[in-house]
């Protein structure tokens, strides 16, 4: 009991930083997912181009250059961690004369990252869209992009979404890292006021349960989405 | 010379396979040509060839007097001109009926909103959809969900539509449903080529039968001529084995 009350007063004490916190976070989150989709829809779509046997070898090399870019961006900032990757884009964009802020910086890396899993789970969303769709907004006269944009994303997002909101409550978690380049997010914020109260598990409990507010309300709703849906593709199947 | 698809030495492989053999065929404008002839033969392969969803190893293909392989035609302009029908309907999953019907007509056609739609509900009304206009396409039967695709198909208004077995994939109840719309289209003097394993629906339709074996066009005639005095061997077993299956 002790403790909790000790928690609860830091937590009233401090509540103004832990908030500010709180929308750092969000933001960075909110940001990170959005762009990273973005990032991922644009990255995934090439990706899954299968180009038309017409088309002359200029472009297929094209595609081939390209795929293989996308692919090293990809492994990089998957198969790296992020703390990492925020050390050395932070500092090294700043030594050749990028003077930009942590926050700034921030955004920018928790972006490019979730878009490289998002990119991945893009294109398996359109891979799991049934090849016939395709054929259908083909035989109609739709080019590649209008039948990408019109019919197989659509799909395919509808296909990732439970995915895509994983993503979302990653980026509330793993957004903590970025403190490594001094971004004030609710890690930032817990970590300061940690070490003006010296009650370290006491604050983190604090921490702990305001992560666990932001998190847990998103994935019941995913939850409640994944089942609907699963519902009325359930029905369809039949 | 003139016809409106005129079809030399097609072939095709996929890999080792040859699938088309020097396939030569040609159709003219308000024809009705059913292909008959046993799986694998190659007839959908055929079909797509024409509008370009499978690419040919060789041959040519004119459309109007224009090679078609040759670019001298846009490729999307092309299947707007030959509509298509497929056996799995491949009616867009994210779409309503009769955004179905639509969205070919505003994005390639580029045509109004409001234009769209009445071609839509024109159609939709032809193939008995009509009331179904709103509802989600995935919800529909399968006979319903064919109709919709023919429905979809001529609002592009096409020259041509080709049908890839547009009964195979439906419950038996369904069947006439779907052969009467086409009936009617035929009546009307619609193009079409027709792939189908309906015996009965192609002596009714055809202006001409054409009979495929082993990737080339064995034989073609009318359909008394095909059905009532075959001359090939391969036609001959080919319908004895399909009275066997009627009985
Ligand atoms: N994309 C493909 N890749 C490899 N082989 C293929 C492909 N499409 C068709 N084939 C093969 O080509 C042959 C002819 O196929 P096609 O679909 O044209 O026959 P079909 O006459 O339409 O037969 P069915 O009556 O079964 O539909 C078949 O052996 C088939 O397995
Ligand atoms: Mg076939």
């Amino acid at each position: 009991m002790q403790f909790i009350e000790t928690a609860w007063g830091i937590f009233t004490k401090y509540s103004i930083l832990f908030f500010s916190g709180v929308k750092i976070t969000l933001l960075l989150a909110i940001t990170g997912t959005v762009f990273g989709l973005m990032i991922g829809l644009v990255v995934g779509a090439i990706r899954a181009i299968s180009l038309e046997p017409r088309s002359s070898k200029f472009s297929r090399i094209c595609k081939k250059v390209i795929d293989w870019v996308l692919t090293v961006y990809i492994e990089f900032f998957r198969g790296t961690p992020m703390m990492v990757q925020s050390f050395f884009m932070y500092y090294g964009l700043k030594s050749i004369g990028l003077n930009w802020t942590p926050i700034v910086a921030g955004i920018v890396i928790i972006s490019i990252n979730t878009g490289a899993y998002m990119a991945e789970i893009v294109r398996s969303g359109i891979q799991a869209v049934d090849k016939g769709q395709t054929e259908g907004a083909r035989s109609v006269g739709m080019s590649h992009l209008q039948t990408m944009f019109y019919i197989i994303i659509p799909q395919a997002i509808r296909n990732s979404f439970p995915s895509i909101i994983n993503e979302f409550i990653v980026n509330i978690k793993d957004s903590s890292v970025l403190n490594v380049i001094a971004v004030n997010d609710l890690y930032f914020q817990g970590s300061s006021v940690a070490g003006s109260v010296f009650k370290y598990t006491e604050t983190f409990f604090v921490v702990a349960m305001i992560y666990l507010c932001l998190t847990y309300p998103t994935s019941k709703i995913l939850g409640y989405i994944e089942k609907r849906m699963a519902n009325t593709t359930g029905k369809v199947g039949a | 010379m003139g016809h409106l698809i005129d079809i030399q030495h097609l072939k095709k492989h996929f890999g080792k396979l040859a699938v088309l053999n020097d396939v030569e065929f040609h159709l003219d404008k308000g024809e009705v040509v059913t292909i008959i002839g046993s799986s694998g033969s190659g007839k959908s392969t055929l079909l797509r060839c024409i509008n370009l969803l499978e690419m040919p190893d060789a041959g040519a293909i004119y459309y109007e007097g224009k090679d078609v392989l040759q670019g001298e035609i846009d490729v999307n302009q092309h299947r707007t001109h030959i509509g298509m029908v497929f056996q799995n309907f491949n009616l867009f999953n994210n779409k309503n009926v009769i955004e179905n019907c639509m969205i070919g007509q505003m994005k390639v056609l580029k045509r109004s909103k409001k234009e769209a739609e009445e071609k839509a509900l024109f159609y939709l009304d032809k193939v008995g959809m009509k009331d179904f206009a709103y509802a989600g396409s995935m919800q529909l039967s399968g006979g319903q969900k064919q109709r919709v695709a023919i429905a979809r198909a001529l609002c592009m208004d096409p020259k041509v539509l080709l049908f890839d077995e547009p009964t195979s994939a439906l419950d038996p109840e369904m069947v006439g449903d779907v052969l009467n719309v086409m009936k009617d289209l035929a009546k009307e003097g619609l193009t079409m080529i027709v792939v189908t394993h309906e015996m009965q629906f192609a002596k009714e339709v055809s202006t001409r039968v054409v009979f495929m074996e082993q990737g080339v066009i064995a034989e073609q005639g009318t359909s008394e001529e095909i059905f009532g005095n075959p001359k090939t061997e391969s036609l001959q077993r080919f319908l004895s084995r399909y009275r066997n299956q009627q009985n």
